[in-house]
């Protein structure tokens, strides 16, 4: 067997590889259930049917998908350029809590003016979480990839304040229960976010917003000027030095940028879902993370997110609304973590070519 | 090895009907090379003659697909370059296999140590690679790190390498083509060293020049076959070039010095200063004038702060001191998209690295200075079409020759990317060029073409700035020479009065 370096990667290699993950990833996935004592034909098909078939399913799964969408989108966006934002959970966490904060204080608005308050208050703060490790990056030559790690915990920890250590804004104070038990303010009904049905499902706001930002972000690197520039940096910092390109700006947009996707993952969480700032839920839904597999099995392709937010979605949805007890609760996690090791194995593939081929035995002279 | 075997008798490597095979090419088609021990025998072809492939399998780096290896007249089959450097051979790679953090003596023994944690102590190993370094001549700091050498020291690093592994067969890869005429020359008589202690040298190159001084036999490659293997004392360069390019070949194009009277000075560089990468003032006090249409050389041993001069002017590096001055008004200072917007081109020394973003295509890197400006983007969007027409008209007026305008420039040959950073730089109508050894590295027919094209664009009307260490090009290019010495200008000659001898003296520092 020999492994050579591909100069290029055929096309049709790049959707077959993460196809070909997820075949794979079952199948080992099956071996785990059938040690268990499980049928997996019968455990996937009702994986399956909750994911998108049963009545509703797929609008739940759409709900779930959003907010990965988004994470995914910030990953994809940043990763790109070789910016490793590994901060999407802190900074959706953050846009839930700028989304949350707008929709509560524009209360007495009309539902357009509180909804476009709660996406630009989610973008905002998680524009403005992201740029922190962005200048520090920039200026100081940080490393993105701690500093923006370490933030989700700051983050995390920032969430709970909120609720649970202070009478702040997000908190409920106004009836007995909520003061023994903590909880957010439950954001008016005219901050639900609008779903469009379509016949077949009913579509959230949010996700709608997601295909759009999928969109805006292929047009940015295709054929923006910017895009450009964040190429180049992401391909070679020299080269970008040299043409002129203003570096560091750069560096703190994209990161920005990043941030600002996932904000408004964490806005569609509130507006699509939550309806209040919940910090247990948020933080185990761990939606910042998955975006980062996400945004690695869909190889940065802002399309390819979509579709990969859709099954990684429907995964999770599943998961949440068949837990109990004749369902294995970990099945799941195991699935997401398969697919993540198999498609990460599969880019050997794509680097790579592996042809088995027999030792010449003797010295044809 | 058998003491009874003596040169010539058997060869130290003999390679058999070599064929090798890669997606599209037929890199080496029956290949038969032979070298005998204790002789310099130079590869001699053109970019993608195949020397390279035939030279990586000769290490053990690729398989070849038919074809047999004897190592003083045993076969082998090299599965890797570990197993090469069992049978005793080594290559030092054109782009170097050097850990930049580390120091030359953990370089040096690096992957060869059998019980890394029981490694000699480290004053053991500096003192060996002492040794070692002066027996060749080859002076090195065995406690520098590598990121603070020179090419010509980090190519002496991996030479030093291969000799301490024990190479009896040492394939170098273009070894001069990042070393100016004295560094060659140093190396040419290492070289003689090692031969006479009966180590065999391959030199694969194309600069025929060097392989007349060097080389005992040359083997000649074109297109993956050989041509021929000939005695260099019996052989001209003329006959050479016509075994490698397959025709006749015009030599050394020159440009007709002028003696630049009056003019108007397009670039003036007033006192300028500028650290290099360590902190240590590395440019010191440069002050030259360049006139529209002249060509400026600058010779100088490498590392004497060429790089950072080119980067002091084209806004790459902040200066300490002194001015750049384009058309009357000085740039500011470390900011080169105003150099940029000015006028000034810059063909930087590194050229897949920094001239051009290697993953983006041909068509983008054709834009990377103007992505900004209209007619390419207007309000921020870049315009695709636009984009496709300005790279077919510059690939076809520069004849770049790449698959199509999407191919990633990585895949690119040297020669071609270069004319790709011609392309950008000349089309973008600069008052100025700024050239940092624009040919180092490129085959006959490239090298040529460059030239022309900075002859041309000195002919209308462009003032350029040729910094290079090859001086034989700066002779036959530049109006006037300027010798740069430990960053300070050590003299400017003009070149009618050029005399080698004491252009080499003031390279070396010597009082002109």
């Amino acid at each position: 067997m020999r492994i050579q370096r591909r100069l290029t990667t055929p096309r049709w290699l790049v959707v077959a590889v993460p196809v070909a993950s997820l075949i794979a990833a079952f199948a080992a996935a099956a071996i785990v259930l059938l040690i268990a004592g499980k049928d997996p034909g019968a455990t996937y098909a009702r994986l399956f049917d909750r994911a998108f078939i049963a009545p509703g399913a797929i609008t739940s799964t759409l709900i779930t998908a959003t907010p990965l969408l988004f994470t995914g989108l910030a990953a994809a966006a940043a990763f790109r350029m070789r910016l490793w934002n590994i901060g999407g959970e802190g900074q959706l966490y953050l846009g839930a809590v700028g989304a949350s904060g707008a929709g509560l204080f524009l209360r007495d608005q009309p539902p357009a003016v509180i909804i476009a308050g709660m996406v630009g208050g989610g973008l905002a703060a998680g524009a403005a979480w992201s740029s922190i490790p962005g200048v520090l990056k920039a200026y100081f030559k940080t490393n993105e990839i701690i500093t923006s790690l370490m933030l989700n915990y700051v983050a995390g920890l920032l969430l709970t304040y909120l609720i649970f250590d202070s009478r702040s804004f997000w908190r409920e104070l106004g009836t007995f229960s909520a003061r023994a038990f903590p909880q957010g303010k439950q954001l008016p009904d005219a901050a639900t976010w609008p779903t469009f049905d379509l016949g077949v499902a009913v579509i959230p706001f949010g996700f709608l917003l997601g295909l759009i930002a999928a969109l805006g972000l292929w047009l940015f690197y295709r054929s923006t000027s910017f895009g450009f520039q964040a190429r180049v940096l992401g391909d070679s910092p020299s080269a970008a030095r040299y043409a002129g390109i203003k570096t560091r700006r750069v560096v703190v947009a994209m990161m920005a940028l990043s941030g600002a996707l996932a904000g408004v993952g964490g806005a569609s969480e509130i507006g699509d879902f939550r309806h209040v700032l919940d910090p247990r839920g948020l933080q185990q839904a761990g939606f910042g993370y998955a975006g980062i597999v996400v945004a690695a099995l869909a190889r940065y392709n802002p399309f390819a997110v979509a579709v990969v937010a859709f099954l990684l979605g429907g995964l999770a949805n599943a998961g949440y609304s068949l837990q109990g007890p004749d369902f294995p609760a970990g099945l799941v996690g195991v699935l997401q973590g398969m697919i993540l090791f198999f498609a990460l194995g599969g880019e050997l593939l794509l680097r790579y070519r592996v042809s088995f081929r027999a030792r010449l035995a003797a010295a044809p002279s | 090895m058998n003491p009874e075997v003596t040169a010539g008798a058997v060869p130290a490597v003999a390679m058999r009907s070599i064929t090798k095979r890669f997606p599209g090419v037929l890199a080496n088609d029956s290949v038969d090379f032979e070298a005998r021990e204790g002789e310099v025998h130079a590869l001699l072809g053109e970019n993608g003659a195949g020397k390279s492939t035939l030279a990586s399998i000769l290490t053990g780096l690729y398989r070849p697909d038919a074809g047999d290896i004897e190592i003083y007249g045993r076969r082998v089959e090299f599965h890797s370059p570990r197993d090469a450097m069992a049978a005793g051979v080594s290559m030092v790679h054109q782009h170097f296999r050097l850990a930049a953090s580390l120091t030359v003596a953990d370089n040096i023994v690096l992957g060869h140590q059998a019980a890394p944690w029981l490694r000699a102590s480290p004053r053991t190993i500096e003192s060996q690679v002492t040794d070692l370094a002066r027996r060749y001549r080859m002076p090195v700091n065995p406690t520098a790190r590598i990121w603070q050498l020179s090419v010509g020291e980090q190519q002496r690093v991996e030479i030093l390498k291969s000799l301490y592994r024990g190479a009896r067969i040492l394939i170098l890869d273009e070894p001069t083509s990042l070393l100016t005429p004295q560094e060659a020359d140093d190396l040419f008589e290492t070289l003689r060293r090692m031969t006479a202690e009966g180590r065999t040298i391959v030199f694969v190159s194309h600069k025929l020049e060097e392989l007349m001084a060097v080389s005992d036999r040359v083997t000649v490659l074109r297109g993956g076959r050989v041509v021929g293997t000939v005695e260099t004392k019996s052989t001209t360069p003329p006959q050479l070039a016509r075994m490698m390019v397959g025709r006749e070949v015009v030599f050394a194009q020159s440009k007709e010095a002028h003696r630049m009277e009056g003019g108007e000075v397009v670039l003036e560089l007033r006192g300028i200063s500028a650290d290099g990468d360590l902190g240590i003032k590395a440019v010191n006090d440069v002050s030259l004038a360049i006139k529209a249409g002249e060509i400026v050389g600058i010779a100088g041993v490498s590392g004497n702060g060429q790089r950072e001069l080119a980067e002091a002017i084209s806004g790459a590096r902040r200066r300490s001191a002194g001015d750049v001055i384009v058309d009357g008004r000085s740039l500011r200072n470390g900011d080169p998209e105003d150099a940029i917007a000015r006028g000034i081109a810059h063909v930087p020394e590194d050229r897949l690295g920094t001239g051009v973003s290697p993953s983006l295509s041909v068509a983008d890197n054709l834009i990377l200075k103007s992505h900004r400006r209209a007619p390419i983007a207007t309000r921020g969007i870049l315009r695709r079409q636009r984009i496709a027409a300005n790279a077919k008209q510059l690939m076809s007026r520069f004849s770049v020759s790449a698959p199509g305008p999407d191919t990633p420039t990585r895949l690119l040959s040297g020669g071609n990317v270069q004319k790709v950073v011609l392309a950008r730089e000349l089309s973008s109508r600069p008052r100025a060029i700024v050239a940092a050894n624009p040919t180092r590295g490129l085959d006959v027919g490239a090298t040529e073409s460059v030239r022309e094209l900075l002859i041309k664009a000195a002919a209308g009307g462009v003032g350029i700035l040729l910094i290079s260490e090859d001086l034989d090009e700066v002779l036959a290019l530049a109006d006037r020479i300027a010798v740069i010495y430990e960053g300070r200008i050590a003299g400017v000659v003009p070149r009618d009065e050029a005399d080698v001898q004491r252009i080499g003296l003031m390279m070396a520092g010597a009082p002109a």
